[in-house]
């Protein structure tokens, strides 16, 4: 951040050293400056995310229904030991972490792979690569859902024809009706549409491997194998651990693609989808903002966990320090 | 630049026709529904039978069925994406500006409060800020959905413009003020064109990430006033009761993905570079 610091006028720094009073002052007006600029920006982020979230834990205390809004009582954390001893949140919970193991282990690998293929690329493929990578990025979520949906599905779909000689598939076979066959469909919409963001930030990391050392394992006879394994991936370690994090907690949210397909039919709810039910669906305003806290609590933990055990140098890696 | 053998042109055009099949497979399925007639859309073909506009009257149509549904949320995410985007790169622009070239303590902390709201679960805020709106007036109004699609754009327009400023040569601003121009001037001719292509692609991913919002769409509108065009498709009904409305929803569909294709079609290289510059490099 130090060093990226612009010259603010050098000559007129020197100037102003003669006279230390002056340039106390000076400091305090950029000081000033700098959050009349960044201000605004900073007032509103927290404006829309910490009033919320102090909110919603506030109303997790109170037995609180919008149905029956005159029954409104404190009750402590009794929201906390209602949702938190229901099997229903614990399986929510699993399904998420499921889906969330699946889908960043296997777009670490397919992002990988297609990172590498645009790192590689002549100059005349790589445009084209770019932008056929760059439309899963684009799409709604929604519209990924809906097609990865119809083409699977019982009766608008052609899966099943295609694929009626695979062992376990059949035109009878109603992938969403069970509840691995849901979530094999939900996750692979899912890794479809998320695989390129996690592509380009290990393309930006495979860009800062330094190609002299590449190369000096070549000539020394290292194979690509173990040029990647030796030299490749130790220099990219940070984007990796990034791009982990990041997508992680993304998939942690997962949403859209489960309320399309499935709306958590088969045990594919997932706990944004529980918290969006119970305040949204049923208007349990309480037990929601108790369930909105935990989810939010499982976003700072994965978040603790990375950082501490993992070392993960989120702002470096973002461009803070 | 060596030669390339036939056996590594090969395995390019391979790999290049996997990559395209891979990215653009389920665009054109979903393309492919949008052109099929009801009656034939269980055929389990990829294909339509007959290729038929119907589903694109219905829903771009004076009298189709979805017509009235589908214009009011496309003129709403228009709409709503536009402003909250704007407001986002005015404000991320200014914030920008300032963690590039200014020394202010707290600079570091704007930063991290950018990070900390861009992975803030969604789904939390959507609780209070639905009984909030509701007391307040605007919930299924505009605005209602435009403040919080700042927690959605602001952030990403933090970390790509700071980004993107801290690569501009700054000192040109002084050179053109030696050789004689006003500060405006300067300001105008050596600042503007260096930081503009900055300032649009990173309006451009903003606008993607509005665009693509759903949870806030479903969760605090409630009708055609507001509701944003990915909770509409959620809410789609066929032309009549015993109809399912596969192929409006496949129309809709498509069309609001034309514009995202071609916008990745003119901007893949500006997109490219202010994805993986607001990520990962200093």
């Amino acid at each position: 951040m130090t060093s990226a610091t612009a010259p603010v006028d050098d000559a007129t720094r020197a100037r102003a050293a003669k006279a230390t009073q002056e340039r106390s002052d000076r400091t305090k007006a950029e000081a000033r400056l700098g959050w009349y600029l960044a201000g605004p920006a900073f007032v509103v982020m927290l404006a829309v995310t910490l009033y919320p979230i102090i909110q919603a834990f506030f109303d997790s205390l109170y037995r609180y229904r919008l149905t029956a809004p005159d029954d409104k009582a404190f009750v402590g954390l009794d929201n906390y030991v209602t949702v938190l001893t229901d099997m229903v949140f614990w399986e929510a919970l699993a399904v998420t972490l499921f889906i969330t193991v699946v889908t960043v282990l296997v777009e670490l690998a397919l992002g990988f792979a297609l990172a590498l293929v645009m790192h590689r690329a002549i100059k005349s493929l790589r445009g084209l690569l770019r932008t056929a990578i760059l439309v899963p990025y684009g799409i709604i979520t929604v519209v990924s859902a809906f097609a990865w949906f119809y083409a699977f599905d019982i009766s608008s779909g052609y899966v099943n024809h295609w694929f009626d000689w695979v062992p376990g598939i059949s035109t009878d076979l109603n992938w969403f009706a069970h509840r691995g066959t849901s979530l094999f469909v939900i996750i692979a919409s899912e890794i479809w549409k998320t695989t390129p963001f996690i592509s380009l930030l290990l393309l930006a990391g495979l860009a800062q491997v330094p190609t002299e050392l590449e190369e000096a394992a070549e000539v020394d006879g290292a194979t690509w194998g173990q040029r990647l394994r030796r030299v490749v991936l130790p220099n990219m370690k940070a984007a990796i651990m990034v791009a982990v994090l990041f997508r992680a907690l993304d998939a942690f949210r997962i949403f859209d693609n489960v309320f399309i397909m499935t709306n958590g039919a088969n045990g594919t709810t997932v706990l944004s989808l529980l918290a969006y039910r119970t305040s949204i669906g049923r208007l349990e305003i309480g037990l929601g903002s108790a369930i909105s806290v935990l989810l939010f609590l499982c976003v700072i933990l994965i978040c603790w966990v990375a950082i501490k055990l993992f070392k993960v140098d989120l702002a470096g890696a973002r461009g803070g320090s | 630049m060596r030669q390339m053998s036939t056996r590594l042109k090969i395995g390019w055009a391979l790999i290049t026709i996997f990559v395209l099949l891979y990215a653009l497979f389920p665009v054109v399925s979903i393309f492919a529904t949008s052109f099929k007639l009801p009656s034939q859309l269980n055929l389990g073909l990829f294909w339509p039978q007959t290729w038929t506009w119907d589903n694109y009257k219905e829903i771009l149509a004076p009298d189709g069925s979805a017509q009235e549904l589908f214009l009011s949320a496309l003129r709403n995410s228009i709409g709503i994406s536009l402003i909250a985007t704007f407001i986002a790169v005015v404000l991320a622009t200014l914030a920008a500006y300032a963690i590039a070239r200014l020394n202010f303590p707290g600079k570091r902390l704007v930063l991290t409060t950018a990070l900390g709201v861009s992975i803030f679960p969604v789904i939390s805020l959507v609780t209070p800020l639905f009984n909030l709106w509701r007391n307040i007036g605007l919930y299924d109004t505009w605005l209602g959905l435009i403040i919080p699609y700042l927690s959605l754009t602001l952030p990403i327009s933090i970390w790509t413009l700071a980004a993107f400023f801290r690569q501009i040569p700054w000192e040109l601003e002084q050179a053109a003020q030696v050789d004689g121009a006003t500060a405006w001037q300067a300001f105008r001719k050596a600042i503007v064109p260096l930081a503009a292509p900055g300032v649009f692609t990173t309006a451009l991913i903003a606008f993607f990430i509005a665009w693509n919002d759903f949870v806030y769409g479903i969760s605090l509108t409630s009708t055609s006033r507001a509701r944003p065009v990915p909770a509409a498709l959620a809410f789609f009904t066929g032309a009549s009761q015993f109809e399912e409305p596969t192929g409006s929803i496949s129309a809709a569909a498509v069309v609001v993905t034309i514009p995202v294709v071609i916008l990745v079609l003119l901007f893949q290289r500006q997109i490219v570079a202010g994805l993986t510059q607001g990520a990962v490099k200093g």
